[in-house]
């Protein structure tokens, strides 16, 4: 099967004081995902997760630009689209759903109107067709009433419902991928578990695929298939959700899964050492070699390469690469 | 359980709401805390959950005496802090401080830590210039940070490091309880942990109490002793941590356990059991306040206000499934 997306060799920089600083957000990073499927990005704050998403999309605000890499998506290059191009991407082919509902729905326009726009432009509903299509996206979507909904604006719904209406704005478009930028880090502890189940649902009915931003390993253990790591604009693990969670290589995979409290266990947290780096001034050979618990001489001098440790399953990491090659059958 | 450090008897907070412009007058409450009860012992955590809007951080304040109770009573080591006057007041909130979700906003940016911390010992101590010095060297020592961080501002730290700063604030006067109010929410997951077990290792050395307000009941059941869950003003229901994650009896708590995100990808799942929304503190339903969405709802539910009464040793629910 031919994938969906093809990110190869991706490099973002972002550029200050007038090109004498560039910050590598997102610094030679490489993923697939096929039709279908859910990919999780997982990582702390100022890893690039959310710039890795805007180089697909074509949203880098100015001082970003993509300094390298390809960005396949239905065998064609997305890096090298115009801006008027990538008009007819997003929105039809690519949605987003982002963290804070109130602020991407326009409090000014009737919800009719923010859902009716992708169905307008990019699949030429029109008229009677068009109220019948947001009706449907309102009702795929769980709005109670929806006919009488539509006409609501932003201020008169819940927090949950605004998230579903952007849901809802997302897939009017038909689109084959939905990015998903922290869509439930603002809804209380049962409305998330009610988006998730909705979102599954929806792809399940769409056969849409799903890349869901996240800091939370426990949304990336219910909703992906696989899962990308990433820490300092790389991602340092990439694999099946089950054998990353079952048997990480990566010491920051491995940490990041012994810091989350597991329900009903007292277990002592493994708390990570010191902080997430500045990208503005990176320590030199492997970025986490400060915080690792098992960081060698090597790690301080050169950044690992790509280790594979199965089919599908990658890592960068001298300690894992060395003992792969010692030990594993 | 010996006397309790904290306990809490029928605490009520109703707050007005007006309308009318020219006339403005008092047409409605809003019923943020409905008569709860609790306690918590020395050296004890006592997680309180729920979510948004349901009146844990209404709680806080009551204990805290940023706002007054409309009804009932707050008991500190026995003694009725509502009518506290005086130095006995200050004795109370000497004893009793507050961590904050946001470390960024909590911390005047003006100021350098070591005065953040040592403000509290200002107020109520009359320690010596040196002698203050010294106690905020020794709390920045027991967060795990270096005494030299007194001479510098908030902005030079991260999220956790400010978190630590505001931790040592609240312990610096000899404090008996510490409320957190979701004080890892607003931190990134890796330091999380940090802030976690800097918490935990303070309890052990100091012996100190803290009620844990969260809305994660992975990471409150982790850190709490006993857990209690508010639902719109009330609580349903309050159990041992473990207890209530193993034999959870409200139906809320269950649907609060079925939300809580999986620890792998192989757990099983089950669907979420309740639907709708947590409805408004302006008109909460009439009878058990969760009977519009729970899925075991019985005529009776909607007119009978159910008890917490003890079905086990230490834990408590208030439904009628258990009368």
């Amino acid at each position: 099967m031919r994938p969906l997306l093809e990110v190869t060799d991706l490099q973002t920089h972002f550029t200050s004081f007038g090109g004498t600083r560039v910050i590598k957000a997102v610094d030679g990073i490489s993923f697939t995902l096929n039709e279908g499927e859910t990919l999780g990005l997982i990582g702390e704050s100022g890893c690039g997760k959310t710039t890795t998403c805007m180089s697909i999309v074509g949203l880098l605000p100015p001082a970003g630009r993509i300094a390298g890499g390809q960005i396949n998506f239905l065998g064609e290059d997305l890096t090298k689209k115009s801006q008027r191009e990538m008009r007819h991407v997003r929105g039809h082919m690519i949605a987003m759903i982002l963290q804070d509902p109130m602020a991407s729905l326009n409090p000014l326009f009737s919800i009719f109107h923010q859902v009716a726009e992708p169905a307008y432009f990019h699949q030429s509903f029109r008229g009677r067709s068009l109220r019948e299509r947001v009706r449907d996206l309102l009702h795929a979507v769980r709005i109670p009433s929806p006919a009488l909904r539509m006409r609501d604006y932003p201020h008169q719904m819940s927090g949950g419902m605004r998230q579903r209406i952007v849901g809802a704005i997302a897939l009017a478009g038909g689109p084959k991928l939905i990015i998903a930028d922290e869509p439930t880090t603002n809804l209380d502890v049962t409305i998330q578990a009610q988006y998730l189940d909705l979102l599954k649902d929806l792809q399940h009915d769409t056969g849409v695929a799903l890349i869901f931003v996240t800091h939370n390993l426990g949304i990336v253990a219910r909703m992906c298939d696989r899962m990308a790591v990433m820490y300092a604009g790389k991602i340092v693990e990439h694999g099946s959700v089950v054998n990353l969670f079952d048997a990480p290589k990566h010491p920051y995979t491995k940490a990041l899964l012994g810091s989350v409290a597991k329900l009903g266990s007292k277990e002592p947290l493994f708390a990570i050492p010191g902080q997430p780096p500045d990208l503005a001034r990176l320590p030199p050979g492997c970025a986490f070699h400060p915080r690792c618990p098992d960081a060698m001489p090597c790690c301080a001098m050169q950044a690992p390469e790509e280790t594979q440790f199965g089919p599908d399953w990658t890592a960068r990491c001298w300690q894992a690469a060395a003992q792969a090659a010692k030990g594993a059958p | 359980m010996t006397e309790p450090v904290l306990e809490v008897r029928g605490l009520r907070k109703y707050f007005p709401v007006n309308s009318g412009s020219l006339l403005r007058r008092q047409t409605a409450w809003v019923k943020a805390v409905e008569s709860i009860d609790f306690s918590i012992g020395y050296g004890e955590t006592l997680g309180l959950i729920g979510e948004s809007g349901c009146g844990k951080t209404t709680t806080a304040k009551l204990i805290l005496l940023q706002e007054a109770p409309t009804e009932g009573s707050i008991l500190f080591e026995g003694v009725d802090i509502l009518a506290l006057r005086g130095d006995a007041l200050m004795g109370y909130r000497r004893a009793v401080q507050v961590v904050f979700q946001d470390p960024y906003s909590s911390l005047s940016p003006r100021m350098r830590v070591g005065d953040i911390i040592a403000e509290p010992l200002e107020i109520h101590t009359d320690l010596s210039r040196q002698a203050r010095r010294d106690r905020v060297a020794e709390v920045l020592r027991l967060v795990g940070m270096q005494p030299d961080a007194a001479d510098l501002f908030p902005h030079e730290f991260s999220g956790g490091q400010r978190q630590r700063v505001a931790i040592a604030r609240a312990l610096v006067t000899d404090t008996k309880l510490i409320v957190l109010d979701e004080p890892v929410s607003a931190l990134d997951v890796s330091i999380r942990a940090q802030i976690m077990n800097v918490l935990e290792h303070l309890q052990a050395t100091l012996g100190v109490s803290y009620l844990f307000i969260g809305h994660d009941l992975a990471g409150v059941a982790h850190i709490s002793h006993r857990i209690a869950v508010m639902y719109l003003g009330q609580l349903v229901e309050i159990a041992e941590a473990t207890e209530l994650c193993a034999h959870p009896l409200h139906p809320y708590t269950q649907a609060l356990l079925i939300a809580a995100l999986p620890a792998h990808p192989n757990d099983k799942r089950e669907r979420l059991t309740i639907s709708g929304e947590i409805p408004s503190a302006l008109a909460p339903p009439p009878g058990c306040r969760f009977h519009t969405r729970c899925p075991h709802a019985m005529p009776r539910c909607a007119e009978e206000v159910p008890v917490r009464r003890e079905v086990a040793p230490n834990h408590s629910v208030a439904c009628h499934l258990y009368d």
